[in-house]
C-alpha cells in the first residue's frame, strides 16, 4: 500500500501535475480487486473450515449446562483454583521449553549452516528423522531412558556416581526434556533456512574492515538470523501451549497443562461451552502474546518480521 | 480374504439396495466399545455368537465415551445402534435424555444387580480397582489394604493413584480412612478429600490411563499403585513380580445403551438381550479379566471352577468389594472432580 502510494506520488511528480493520477488510482484499485478475486476461494475456505467453526465454539462457551446465556464457564476459572494453576504451569512450561530450544537449537543451526553442503544434509537427517517419528513413540522412549530404573539412572548408579536415582521422569523436568526434544526441529529448521540465506560476503566485508570474528557474528550474523529465530521461537512457543501427549505421559499427573485440562473439562461437563471457554482463553492470550512478540521484534528487526 | 470380499459384496449390495429395500439395512447393527483386548474378547464372547444366532451382521466401532454419544445424538448423526459406557456415564447420559428406553420384555434382567438395571441402560461387565504391589520390594508382606497404602511409615515406597478417575480414587480414599466396605456409599466427599490430602504428598505419579498405570508398576517406577484388575492380571501373566487381590477392591460396572435415534432399534434390543444373557456372559471371562455382569453366568457351567476364583464378579469376590454407585456419581461427579483436581494440583 505505502509503496504504491509513494509510487503514485512520484509519478504525479514534483511537477505537481496530476496528469494521470486519477487514471492510475483507478487502475491500482482494479488490480487490488483482481487480486482479491484470486484470493477469494482460499479466503472462503479458511472462513468455512476455520473461522466459522471456531466462532461457533466461542459462541457455545457463553451458554451454561441448562442452555441459558451465562458467564458460568468463565467464572469457573476463578472459582476453582486449579484452573489458574494449570494456566500458569502451561506458560511456565512454554517459556522454559522455548528457552531450552533456543539454547540448544541456535548453535546447532549455526553449525549446520557453516558445514559443507554434503555434511550439512547428513546432519540435517539426524534432525529430521526424529521429527518423522510419532510423538507417542518418542515420549515413551524418553520414559525408558529417564525413569527411576531407566538407562540414565541405572548407568549412573552402576558407575557409582549417584546412590539414589535422579527424579527425571514423572515430574516437571521430564516434561521439559521430552517437549524440548520433540519441538527442537521446529526451531532448527526455519533458523537453518534463514541462516543459509545470509550472504557470506557481508561477513567477509565485516572482517575485511577489521572486525573480530566475535564482533562479526554479533553485529552482522546474529541480527540477520533474527527473523528465522523469531519464526522458530513463535512456532515452538505456540505448539508448547497446546501440547498434550508429552506432559500427560511424562508429567506423572503432576504437570497439568491447558490442553489436558480441556480434555478433562470437556468430558466432565455435559455442555460444550465448558471446554470451549478454555479454548477461547488460550486463543485470546496466545494472540495477545503473538501481537506483543511482533511488536517487540518489529521494533528490533525494522520490519523484517512484519513483512512476513 | 474371502471374508473381506464377502463384506465388500454385502456392503456394495447394501449400498445399492439401501434406497429401494430398507429391510436389508435392518439386518446390520453397529456396536461401539472401548477397543483393544477388551473389545476383542467381546467380539468372541458376545458379538460373533449373537450375529450367528440372530442372523444379523454386527459391525464394530470404538468409542471414547459419553462425549461421542452426546455429539452423535445432539448432532442428529447417530451411527451406533449400541454403545458401551462406564456406568456413571450411563447415569449422566440418561439424565440428559441421550438414550432409547430399553424393553425388559425382550431383555431378561434376572441375575443382574438391580443397581445396574435402568429404564434406558443396563450393565454389561465389571472392572475392579485393586491395590497392586511389587513383590521384589515387599516380598509377600506388602500393603494389603488401602489403610496400608496410606501408611507411609510402615510401607515406605513410591506410590501411584489415578487422577483421571476421581470417583475411583475417592472411593479408595474413603476405604483408606477406615470405613467398612458397606459404609463407603454414599461417599462423604469432604471426608474422602481429607483422606486424599493425607496421601497426596507421597504420590509420585498420578495416572490417567490403564496403560500408564501398568507401565509405572511394570518398570518399577512405583512400588505400589491402584490399578484396574485387567491390567494387573496382564502384568502377572507377563511374569512381573507383583501381587494383588480383590480385598477392598472397587467394583465399577460398564453398561450398554441404545443411543437416541439409533437406526436399528429393534435389532439392537434383541442383540443387547443376547449380550446380557447368562450363556454369552459366561463367555466373557474365558477371554478377558472383566467379570460378567449377570451372576447366573456362574451357574452355566461354562466357566471352569478354578477360573471362577480369579473373576472379580464371582459371588465370593463381590463380597470383598465396594460397588461404585453410578447414580451417586451422576449427581456428584462434577463437584467432586473439581474439588479433587484443586486438591491434587495444589
Amino acid at each position: 500500500m505505502s509503496a504504491q502510494s509513494a509510487l503514485l506520488k512520484e509519478i504525479a511528480g514534483p511537477a505537481g501535475q496530476n496528469l494521470n493520477a486519477q487514471e492510475l488510482r483507478a487502475d491500482a484499485r482494479r488490480e487490488q480487486l483482481r487480486l482479491l478475486a484470486l484470493l477469494a476461494p482460499s479466503l472462503f475456505l479458511v472462513c468455512a473450515i476455520i473461522i466459522v467453526p471456531i466462532g461457533w465454539l466461542f459462541w457455545l462457551s457463553l451458554f451454561d449446562e441448562s442452555g441459558a446465556l451465562s458467564a458460568a464457564n468463565y467464572a469457573r476459572f476463578f472459582e476453582q483454583a486449579s484452573y489458574i494453576k494449570t494456566f500458569i504451569t502451561t506458560f511456565k512450561v512454554a517459556f522454559i521449553v522455548t528457552g531450552a530450544c533456543v539454547l540448544l537449537g541456535y548453535p546447532l543451526a549455526y553449525m549446520l549452516s557453516q558445514l559443507p553442503r554434503r555434511a550439512a544434509s547428513i546432519c540435517l537427517i539426524f534432525v529430521i528423522l526424529p521429527f518423522w517419528t510419532s510423538v507417542l513413540v518418542r515420549t515413551y522412549a524418553w520414559l525408558v531412558i529417564l525413569q527411576r530404573k531407566g538407562l540414565i539412572n541405572s548407568w549412573l548408579i552402576d558407575l557409582g556416581v549417584i546412590s539414589q536415582p535422579l527424579p527425571l521422569a514423572n515430574n516437571f523436568a521430564g516434561v521439559v526434556i521430552g517437549m524440548t526434544h520433540i519441538l527442537l526441529p521446529f526451531l532448527v529448521l526455519p533458523l537453518y533456512a534463514s541462516m543459509k540465506t545470509i550472504d557470506t560476503d557481508c561477513l567477509r566485508a565485516g572482517m575485511n574492515l577489521g572486525a573480530s570474528p566475535a564482533a562479526t557474528f554479533r553485529q552482522i550474523f546474529f541480527p540477520l538470523s533474527l527473523p528465522g529465530l523469531a519464526s522458530g521461537v513463535v512456532i515452538v512457543f505456540v505448539l508448547c501451549l497446546g501440547f498434550f501427549v508429552t506432559p500427560a505421559l511424562m508429567g506423572g499427573g503432576k504437570v497439568v497443562m491447558w490442553a489436558m485440562r480441556m480434555e478433562q473439562t470437556t468430558s466432565l461437563y455435559s455442555n460444550w461451552g465448558a471446554g470451549a471457554a478454555l479454548g477461547v482463553v488460550l486463543l485470546v492470550v496466545t494472540l495477545a502474546l503473538l501481537g506483543l512478540f511482533q511488536w517487540l521484534l518489529g521494533a528490533r528487526t525494522t520490519g523484517v518480521w512484519s513483512s512476513r | 480374504m474371502n471374508r473381506m470380499r464377502k463384506v465388500c459384496v454385502v456392503a456394495i449390495a447394501g449400498l445399492i439396495a439401501s434406497t429401494a429395500v430398507p429391510a436389508i439395512a435392518a439386518d446390520t447393527i453397529t456396536v461401539a466399545s472401548w477397543g483393544g483386548t477388551y473389545q476383542e474378547a467381546q467380539t468372541k464372547a458376545f458379538f460373533k455368537p449373537t450375529a450367528d444366532a440372530l442372523g444379523i451382521t454386527i459391525k464394530e466401532d470404538t468409542t471414547n465415551g459419553l462425549d461421542d454419544v452426546r455429539l452423535q445424538v445432539t448432532g442428529n448423526a447417530v451411527k451406533w445402534d449400541i454403545t458401551e459406557l462406564g456406568a456413571d456415564e450411563c447415569a449422566r447420559g440418561s439424565k440428559e435424555g441421550l438414550f432409547e428406553k430399553l424393553d425388559y420384555g425382550i431383555i431378561d434382567k434376572s441375575g443382574i444387580n438391580p443397581k445396574l438395571v435402568h429404564d434406558d441402560w443396563v450393565g454389561i461387565s465389571y472392572t475392579s480397582v485393586v491395590l497392586i504391589y511389587r513383590t521384589d520390594v515387599f516380598g509377600d508382606k506388602g500393603p494389603k489394604t488401602w489403610a496400608d497404602f496410606w501408611n507411609v511409615e510402615k510401607f515406605p515406597g513410591r506410590r501411584a493413584l489415578s487422577s483421571s478417575q476421581a470417583t475411583e480414587t475417592l472411593s479408595v480414599a474413603a476405604l483408606a480412612s477406615g470405613l467398612p466396605i458397606d459404609k463407603v456409599y454414599p461417599v462423604d466427599i469432604d471426608g474422602a478429600l481429607k483422606s486424599v490430602d493425607k496421601i497426596r504428598g507421597h504420590v509420585d505419579a498420578w495416572w490417567t490411563s490403564g496403560a500408564q498405570a501398568m507401565q509405572l508398576v511394570k518398570d518399577g517406577e512405583v512400588d505400589m499403585a491402584s490399578i484396574w484388575n485387567g491390567r494387573a492380571g496382564t502384568l502377572k501373566k507377563e511374569g512381573a513380580p507383583v501381587s494383588f487381590s480383590f480385598d477392598q477392591g472397587v467394583l465399577t460396572a460398564d453398561c450398554m445403551v441404545i443411543p437416541k435415534g439409533a437406526k436399528n432399534k429393534e435389532a439392537a434390543m434383541k442383540a443387547l438381550a443376547m449380550f446380557v444373557s447368562p450363556q454369552l456372559q459366561a463367555n466373557l471371562p474365558l477371554y478377558v479379566d472383566n467379570g460378567p455382569v449377570n451372576e447366573k453366568a456362574f451357574e452355566t457351567g461354562k466357566i471352569p471352577p478354578e477360573r471362577i476364583k480369579d473373576i472379580n464378579s464371582a459371588p465370593e469376590n463381590v463380597k470383598k468389594q465396594v460397588l461404585q454407585d453410578a447414580e451417586f456419581w451422576r449427581d456428584n461427579l462434577v463437584e467432586a472432580t473439581e474439588k479433587f483436581n484443586n486438591l491434587i494440583q495444589q
